[in-house]
């Protein structure tokens, strides 16, 4: 563990990107407490450009306070953000995981359908899904974890593929582990380094399609949330700037941090690897 | 290299005093050589041997310039060669020196060789580089050069690529081009060492012969006693980045002084006499025509490849037997091991083994009867999951067979001490130990489930002779106290005569001859066992 830090630090970005994302999270946390009204509320005089008395960042259109739109829109972001990523992991875990290992009519099957997903557009799709399911954050989430977890289920495929020619595979098989035991408890350990990196590269992205959805409109109409808040004054950005730049710059900067982070993760787990997975 | 003569003493082509090298600061020793002194004469062949770290590599690239600076650097003493100084010449003057006085051939055929560039061009490129003729004088010395090495049809050869030709034949390629501009030293590291053993015995004689037709100075780098047997002159035994002992041949082989040779001496496998007649001990395990191709499937422009694997083979084993089965690579034992257990599913056949084929189990009944067949890996270092304890990893297989956590944790570390390791290592992770004691490691793994048959698939191969004399001593303890029967793949003959009762030698898949050890070696009946026999480096050490 200290090892895997001291090659970490090595890696400046990824330190930055570290404290970026730490801030980012506790901002989420503290978001009720920092602003303990509601972001829908209508706060102030709209309009109000930032530096305003009470408003650091200004007022939207309606008079909502920007920064405490900000703050709550970091609870929304990271929660589809990382419950995504996780699901699509598993997904991907699962799929990828068995069509290595037993490879064969079966690999052959799974990566069949794992084209299949690859070659619908994506993001259409996650719409679609949306759409039928009704826009909440349950269902962001299962959509965004839908279109991403092909990706995954490839990587993982790869290494189990150059894993369970090693020896201490063919030495599980002779003691006679099952191979669900072999799949988890042998191969798969031994598989995790590529497998966080990716899975940290997937919470940004999926940072990414929540507020492309929720710019669309396809967003949970609760929950205040960067996209939406750029999507509902984009066409006011010439009189009034800052109601979109703020939560793009929200954005922009989290899903930095987290690819510098993925990045630093690539340099400690995979030292060999390193710089491959990005691709 | 006229005006050279003069200065220097006749012979005397390559002088090494004092040479001391130092290694980077997190190395496990401060030196890799150490204050090592030797010479080599025209028309000599010295031999360097040693075990993994001994430092006979280092010393090899030191004299080539090549260490790869600055972590690994020359701290002290100097080299001579051809009587000038050489440790403190410019990169130019190396470049001028390699390759036209001094040529070198590694160990690793394969990749030694540029896979996309055509063989002509290869050695082409060491004689434009140094000496200045015209191209189709280039070209004809190519393929005399190609000639003179033994090589098929030369005049085509120039226009293939590498992955046309055998490991054997990418070695002499590489020697052409090592000799290609008449060098006074030839470098060789290891270079038989990734070749079949009938294969390493032609590049044996090719190196000699060459060298006596060229009057060449050699320094042969090997582990292998066998083979400074078949081609040294001189000999020097190096250990832990020094020089023990330095001799000629005779001297060393018949007389030596310092203990590590001795010991070194003593761990090359000798042909053991005393097998025991196992004729009334019950068959264990047989097998009835087990035959396995695999095929490659053909595109639009390649065509359909089969490799018959194993072809047929009958084979039986009986109680506290050990049967060697013994054959050249792609000669498919590994293939018949991994039948045998089921990693390998067999085409046709049937293995039988108490009183079931088990070529026809569900995967269930298989599981129940896999511990009773255990298996023994080539590579110790990837035979263990680096990311498990070592107590866990011998207790696994109880564990998956049903024993409970805490009972094959407890057997794991008695298991531990069976194999001469202290238990208080369970609690480690395999990459904290040796190549040696890894493989104690996976046979403490293979008899935690007190198996009646152990196949060992090559064990000793990727260890140290030294290591690899304790590792066969501990196998042959183990199959003498539980009465096992094993099955011992390898591909070195030495190793065999060694530790097998009876002995199966494998050709492409089939095996040609079959009986007790010591009619096999004496008496052997099928010829191309007799061409292995031959082919044996140091077959005087094995059978004295």
């Amino acid at each position: 563990m200290k090892e895997f830090w001291e090659r970490y630090k090595r890696n400046k970005g990824a330190v930055i990107g570290l404290y970026v994302v730490v801030f980012v999270v506790l901002v989420a946390i503290l978001a009720p407490i920092l602003f303990s009204a509601s972001p829908w509320e209508l706060a102030g005089r709209p309009f109000l450009p930032p530096m305003s008395p009470k408003f650091l960042l200004g007022t939207d259109m309606l008079g909502r306070d920007i920064l405490a739109g900000l703050a709550h829109g970091a609870r929304v972001s990271l929660i589809v953000g990382i419950a995504s990523a996780l699901a699509s992991t598993t997904i991907g875990i699962l799929v990828g995981g068995i069509a290595g290992y037993y490879g064969g009519r079966i690999d052959d099957a799974l990566m069949r359908f794992t084209e299949l997903f690859q070659t619908i557009p994506s993001f259409i799709l996650a719409i679609v899904l949306v759409a039928i399911l009704n826009p909440t954050i349950y269902s962001v989430v299962l959509a965004i974890a839908i279109i991403s977890w092909p990706p995954i289920a490839r990587l993982v495929r790869g290494e189990f593929l150059s894993l369970r020619e090693r020896e201490f595979v063919m030495a599980s098989i002779v003691i006679g582990q099952s191979d669900m035991r072999i799949i988890f408890t042998q191969i798969l350990p031994n598989a995790m380094g590529p497998i966080i990196v990716m899975a940290s590269l997937m919470v940004a992205g999926a940072i990414l399609l929540e507020g492309s959805l929720s710019f669309l409109g396809f967003g949970d109409p609760e929950m205040m949330s960067w996209g939406f808040m750029i999507g509902s004054s984009r066409n006011l950005i010439r009189v009034a700037w800052w109601m979109s730049l703020f939560p793009g710059l929200a954005i922009f900067v989290t899903v930095l941090a987290l690819n510098l982070v993925g990045e630093g993760l690539t340099d400690a787990l995979n030292p060999r690897l390193a710089r491959e997975v990005k691709a | 290299m006229v005006q050279d003569e003069g200065l220097a003493e006749p012979d005397k082509l390559l002088d090494i005093r004092a040479l001391t090298v130092a290694l980077p600061p997190e190395a496990d020793r401060p030196h890799a050589v150490e204050d090592i002194t030797l010479t080599l004469n025209r028309g000599e062949v010295l031999c360097i041997v040693g075990e993994s770290g001994s430092g006979k590599s280092i010393t090899a690239h030191a004299v080539m310039g090549l260490l790869p600076e600055p972590h690994v650097r020359i701290v002290g003493g100097e080299i001579g060669f051809e009587g000038q100084a050489i440790t403190t010449l410019k990169p130019a003057a190396w470049r001028d020196l390699r390759g036209r006085r001094m040529g070198m051939i590694f160990q690793e055929p394969m990749t030694a060789l540029n896979p996309v560039m055509r063989i002509g061009s290869q050695i082409d490129e060491v004689l434009s580089a140094h000496i200045k003729i015209s191209s189709s004088e280039r070209q004809k010395r190519v393929v005399e050069l190609l000639d003179s090495v033994g090589l098929p049809d030369p005049a085509q050869l120039v226009d293939t690529y590498p992955f046309r030709l055998s490991g054997g034949q990418r070695q002499r390629v590489m020697i052409a081009a090592a000799l290609a501009l008449e060098p006074a030293l030839l470098i060789a590291d290891e270079p038989t060492t990734a070749l079949d053993v009938t294969t390493q015995m032609q590049i044996l004689h090719l190196i000699k012969d060459l060298q006596k037709k060229m009057d060449m100075g050699v320094l042969f780098i090997t582990h292998d006693f066998g083979v400074v047997t078949e081609i040294a002159d001189r000999v020097a035994v190096m250990q832990e980045g020094r020089i023990v002992e330095i001799g000629t041949l005779q001297q060393v082989l018949n007389d030596p002084q310092h203990d590590y040779t001795k010991r070194l001496i003593a761990a090359v496998p000798k042909l053991r006499e005393e097998a025991r007649s196992h004729e009334n001990e019950k068959v264990v395990l047989s097998t009835r025509g087990v035959c396995k191709t695999f095929s490659q499937a053909g595109g639009i422009i390649t065509q359909r490849r089969v490799v018959n694997a194993v072809k047929n083979v009958d084979l039986s084993i009986r109680a506290g037997e050990t049967l060697g089965l013994v054959g050249e690579s792609g000669s498919g034992k590994s293939t018949f091991a991994r039948c045998l257990v089921r990693l390998v599913d067999p085409d046709s056949g049937e293995i039988w083994f108490a009183n079931q084929n088990i070529v026809q189990l569900s995967a269930r009944s298989l599981r129940r009867l896999r511990p009773r067949i255990q298996m023994i890996f080539q590579d110790p270092y990837a035979s263990l999951n680096p990311r498990r304890k070592v107590g866990r990893i011998i207790a696994e297989g109880p564990i998956a067979q049903g024993t409970s956590r805490r009972t094959a944790m407890e057997n794991g570390r008695e298991l531990l001490l069976l194999v001469g390791l202290d238990p208080a290592v369970a609690d480690r992770y395999p990459h904290e130990f040796s190549g040696g004691q890894r493989q104690r490691i996976g046979i403490a793994r293979a008899l935690a489930l007190k198996p009646e048959v152990l196949i060992a698939d090559e064990p000793v191969s990727a260890l140290d002779v030294s290591v690899q004399a304790q590792i066969l001593e501990l196998l042959a303890d183990l199959k003498e106290r539980l009465n096992l029967a094993l099955i011992f793949i390898t591909h070195d003959l030495r190793v065999a005569a060694q530790v097998c009762d009876s002995i199966a030698v494998m050709r492409l898949g089939e095996i040609v001859e079959m009986g007790l050890k010591a009619d096999v070696f004496r008496r052997p009946k099928h010829e191309y066992t007799r061409a292995l026999l031959d082919a044996i480096p140091g077959k005087k050490l094995l059978l004295e």
